[in-house]
């Protein structure tokens, strides 16, 4: 089980205290469709993904990123049971979905490169490093109950 | 992680099983001429960037400071920096290479693999720490399609590094 020190969880809420879920979450799911193109397989009716501005800009893949970042909001405020939190997601991924957990690393990176170029200077390497135990922490939640 | 330049389908095929350095993965113009760009754009500063990265890399990842025991890695370590300043070089030597990158960074493969012995994956932690600086720094500039162009230099520069190993 992941723990996080009383530093790291400040680290956390501080950054996403300051983080608009929507615009965030429509910028780190497009950033995926863009930078590894074989995410798309999951998304063949959010229609077109043809370049990297008809992604960005395209609605449905900013409703699915807001979704998932909302998920993340109700991580971070869950971040001592990690595995509880993501359970049922992590059974609709594997079940329904059919998502390779891989893609959850490459999203918690994406979000991570996401954050420091918005947040610039607050983004330190001690920040950085919370994001990234936490990503991991997220990552390895919603691959637990795949069998 | 990127195809082979066709030499004859069958030909290719034989040196990408058997890994051999002909076998050249080759980025598109525009991915290149992206890269190019930014590397113009960050001139004599890829040593700060490089050492930065080294630094998030020890702190978020610290099973990488086993490669690095005989350094001082205290943050503004003089010995980071020398050693951020060798990774910027080799870097842009990659840059100045992008249409052979097995053969530039031969050198430096055969030194990672059979000197150093350093297990590859920790390329991709680097990699991506390189990533969150230039974005840190360049938010400006960090579109999703320099992204996607950098994530990808990186990963032919990471294969390039393990294509030694064995």
């Amino acid at each position: 089980m992941v723990h996080f020190t009383g530093e790291e969880k400040t680290a956390v809420t501080n950054v996403w205290s300051k983080v608009n879920v929507e615009e965030a979450g429509g910028e780190v799911l497009g950033r995926l469709l863009v930078v590894y193109p074989w995410t798309q397989r999951f998304f063949d009716n959010f229609g077109n993904l043809s370049s990297s501005s008809a992604i960005m800009g395209n609605p449905k893949v900013k409703a699915h990123g807001k979704k998932v970042l909302t998920s993340f909001g109700d991580a971070i405020k869950n971040m001592d049971n990690l595995k509880g939190a993501f359970a049922k997601l992590s059974e609709l991924h594997c079940d329904k979905l059919h998502v390779d957990p891989e893609n959850f690393r490459l999203l918690g990176n994406v979000m991570v490169i996401i954050l420091a170029s918005h947040f610039g200077k607050e983004f330190t390497p001690d920040v950085q490093a919370a994001w990234q135990k936490l990503v991991a922490g997220v990552a390895n939640a919603m691959a637990h109950k795949y069998h | 992680m990127g195809t082979c330049r066709s030499l004859g389908a069958g030909a290719a095929l034989a040196e990408a099983r058997s890994g051999a350095r002909g076998c050249t993965m080759v980025l598109s113009a525009a991915d290149q001429a992206a890269v190019r760009a930014l590397w113009r754009k960050l001139d004599t500063n890829v040593g700060v960037y490089t050492t930065e990265a080294l630094e998030r890399t020890f702190v978020a990842f610290p099973s990488t400071k086993t490669y690095f025991a005989h350094l001082d890695l205290r943050p503004g370590s003089a010995q980071v920096k020398a050693h951020g300043q060798k990774v910027a070089d080799a870097l842009t030597l990659a840059v100045n290479h992008l249409d052979d990158l097995p053969r530039a960074l031969s050198a430096l493969s055969d030194l990672h693999a059979h000197k150093l012995q350093v297990n590859p994956v920790n390329f991709k932690l680097l990699g991506h720490c390189l990533l969150v600086t230039l974005a840190r720094h360049y938010p400006g500039d960090f579109s999703p399609a320099l992204q996607a162009s950098l994530d990808k230099f990186l990963s032919h520069v990471i294969w390039a590094l393990a294509s030694s190993y064995r």
